[in-house]
């Protein structure tokens, strides 16, 4: 079996009823593509497989032999993220970040299959099967509309204290 | 391991599946490739079916025949119809691109859910099923389907005239992507013959006779015996049940 993964060929040798997730996890060790439930519930393994959304933890790898699949690795890289990501970046939509990867690709496929700015319910119906347990999904939803709508700019790093501000830091505390 | 089978014809499907003996049916495998992954199926034989070219689905004629691998996602895309309002709530876009509706009318039940919201729709529309296995191909009627016995079938495809009455639906789930039914009632009238399919409530999708013939949805419980589970108990699925019923009947007269 072969698969394309992020434009590169690989021969697969894992029996053709292993999962995708592990295929692409154990086998060829991208590991974007999160184990989280396995039984197609969270949606932090949607990967897109010919350019569709799907869960790489319900395609066993025999059935899309010669498939063309994208991870989060092939959508951008940490200096050139991807419009979603640059989105999720700006507008803090990652708390945990274990759903990221899913809610990412998904919405990616969302912004290519519209082609324009996309609306609150388009969001809700792409990503409704994708669970955030830091139940972040305000600004989840926000970051994929200011990306469909392309308000997204550069990279922007955290400010950092003025000369002369109040030290906020919380004695006793971790961080 | 389980040897894995990848057929390339519905003839060569139905030759390998043979009386089903030792053999597993995997259509999208949305089901089964969790439980194998996690040790606790192991196949023997696995029929995997997406090579087999049984995703045909043709809705230009006034019989709409559906494959037994077609997708749900291709369900939703190709029709428009009682059949549709029900594909559209099962799991999400996502899952609904792998999952097929010969194995969501397969479905036996989860754990602590009922699966296989299409069977109402299917009983409602009056649709057929073709399958093979033991004793050669057959076509019945989906509601006999499956009351017999389906483990030694193997579903070809699924048809159903298209409907030219009413028809209506009432659906009962929890307020998220994955959750199944806790009660589905569809229904359809042609020609002044009403039919009542459930789903949800129980093992497998039954059809609703004496409400056929009473119009009284509070004979639906002669029909069914709703069971509990994670989802909803046994009481709560009998309160609500003759309440969904009525609601469908009275959006049928309505419509």
């Amino acid at each position: 079996m072969n698969l394309i993964v992020n434009g590169r060929e690989h021969e697969i040798t894992s029996p053709p009823l292993t999962p995708l997730l592990h295929v692409l996890r154990e086998e060829l060790e991208i590991t974007s593509p999160k184990a989280g439930c396995q039984q197609g519930g969270c949606g932090t393994c949607t990967v897109l497989v010919d350019g569709e959304p799907r869960r790489s933890c319900l395609t066993a790898i025999a059935t899309v032999d010669g498939a063309s699949i994208t991870t989060l690795e092939g959508l951008g890289e940490a200096e050139s993220l991807s419009p979603v990501q640059a989105a999720f970046h700006e507008l803090y939509a990652a708390q945990c970040g274990f759903c990221t990867p899913g809610m990412v690709v998904a919405s990616t496929a969302l912004l290519e299959r519209v082609g324009g700015p996309v609306s609150r319910e388009d969001v809700l119906e792409a990503l409704g099967g994708h669970y955030c347990r830091c139940t972040g999904y305000v600004k989840i939803v926000d970051a994929v509309m200011a990306a469909s709508r392309g308000e997204v700019g550069e990279v922007r790093d955290m400010p950092s204290p003025e000369d002369g501000e109040p030290d906020v830091t919380i004695k006793g505390s971790p961080a | 391991m389980a040897a894995a089978l990848i057929p390339t014809s519905p003839e060569e499907a139905a030759s390998l599946f043979g009386e089903g003996k030792d053999v597993t049916v995997f259509g999208g495998g949305t089901i089964l490739l969790p439980e194998i992954a996690a040790g606790r199926l192991h196949p023997t034989r696995a029929l995997m079916l997406h090579k087999s070219g049984l995703d045909s689905l043709d809705t230009s004629g006034d019989v709409v025949r559906i494959g037994a691998t077609t997708t749900l996602a291709a369900l939703i895309d190709g029709t428009d119809d009682l059949l549709t309002r029900f594909a559209e709530h099962v799991g999400d876009g996502e899952v609904r691109r792998t999952a097929t509706v010969g194995g969501n009318l397969c479905a036996t039940p989860g754990i602590g859910a009922q699966r296989g919201d299409l069977g109402a729709p299917l009983i409602a529309l009056g649709a057929r099923v073709r399958s093979t296995g033991k004793g050669g191909e057959r076509t019945e009627p989906v509601e006999d389907f499956l009351s017999g016995d389906r483990a030694g079938r193997l579903v070809l495809s699924i048809e159903y005239d298209r409907p030219n009455g009413n028809t209506a639906c009432q659906m009962m789930r929890r307020r998220h992507a994955h959750s199944y039914a806790i009660v589905n009632v569809a229904v359809c009238e042609t020609n002044g013959e009403l039919r009542v399919g459930i789903s949800g409530v129980g093992a497998m999708a039954v059809r609703a006779r004496s409400v056929e013939q009473s119009r009284n949805p509070d004979d639906v419980l002669k029909d069914v015996e709703p069971v509990s589970d994670a989802l909803a108990s046994a009481d709560y699925r009998r309160k609500m049940l003759p309440l969904l019923v009525r609601r469908a009947l009275d959006q049928l007269e309505s419509a």
